[in-house]
């Protein structure tokens, strides 16, 4: 996978597997800083030390019990590859937050991608779960919860037409300003 | 955050949806879903949603449901889109490119014909 918000839709897919019902996805890009930091957090199962061994480092132990992929191991390298790395705090009944780091001017840096792809896809794909959607630029922010929307919507599905329209011009207008706003 | 005044959009684009769905005829419910496990990801599942959710927008295409499901363990045929209409049998199309997917959505779930060339062998 060649980008950052690829990445994302692929963890949050490992939250819905564990049963999260709220899940956040937060991305802060901190040019003065030079760190890029991805944070997903879900209040699904959570998963004990053992656990969390098994998802980030898949050779070293055998997976039974839980099915994730490759995905994580792969970020987790991408990100050590550009001074980072990545966390995961979790604890059965506690959900599970995940994070990612990257030194944002890195050669090996991928790119973010198309994040306005992944945030439609996801908020689509699965309309039951409460998603927020935090974009950050240095301390400029775009934030979108889904939560006004579905209660305006009252039921209409986000797939009709006008709907899906107004959804993406929602996050592709939010997201490219901030990205405008770094000058690229 | 979506703003006062696109929430105020939000609110005439939905009044205008509930009033064309009921002078409609309802068309027995299509269902979409597409594979979103690691293995569709990385070959292309998300630009193979984009591209139903476009052709959704531009033909106006009302009670379609789309879904996303995890790896189904066919991973070499990702990615994978299976659709569903009214009572019929689900057909699985494999090997999903954007434009395979833009005309699963014209000539199957529009024009009501199966691409039997795209269909993962049974």
């Amino acid at each position: 996978m060649k980008e950052i918000a690829l990445h994302i839709l692929d963890i949050a897919e490992n939250s819905i597997s564990a049963g999260a019902r709220n899940i956040t996805i937060d991305i802060h890009e901190d040019l003065t800083r030079d760190r890029l930091t991805i944070t997903i957090t879900d209040d699904g199962k959570g998963m004990d030390v053992a656990e969390i061994a098994r998802v980030v480092d898949p050779f070293v132990t055998s997976r039974t019990t839980r099915r994730v992929g490759l995905g994580i191991p792969l970020l987790k390298a991408a990100a050590e590859a550009c001074q980072g790395g990545l966390t995961i705090r979790s604890a059965p009944g506690q959900g599970t937050t995940l994070t990612v780091l990257f030194q944002h001017s890195h050669i090996d840096r991928m790119p973010l991608g198309d994040l306005p792809g992944t945030f439609l896809t996801l908020l689509i794909g699965y309309p039951n779960i409460h998603w927020t959607f935090r974009y950050r630029v240095n301390n400029q922010e775009f934030l979108f919860d889904d939560t006004p929307i579905k209660q305006e919507l009252d039921g209409v599905p986000l797939t009709e037409p006008s709907i899906l329209a107004f959804l993406r011009n929602i996050l592709e207008d939010g997201i490219s300003r901030l990205q405008e706003s770094r000058g690229e | 955050m979506a703003g006062i005044k696109s929430l105020e959009e939000l609110k005439r684009l939905k009044e205008e949806a509930l009033a064309k769905r009921q002078a409609r005829t309802t068309t027995g419910g299509i269902q979409i879903t597409v594979g979103m496990g690691t293995c569709g990801i990385a070959a292309g599942a998300r630009e193979a949603m984009k591209a139903i959710l476009a052709v959704t927008e531009e033909e106006g295409l009302s009670d379609i449901i789309v879904r996303q499901t995890g790896c189904i363990g066919l991973c070499e045929w990702e990615p994978i889109v299976e659709v569903e209409i009214g009572d019929q049998p689900k057909v699985t199309y494999g090997k999903v490119t954007p434009e395979r997917a833009r005309q699963i959505m014209k000539e199957h779930v529009i024009g009501g014909k199966e691409i039997p060339e795209f269909k993962i062998p049974a």
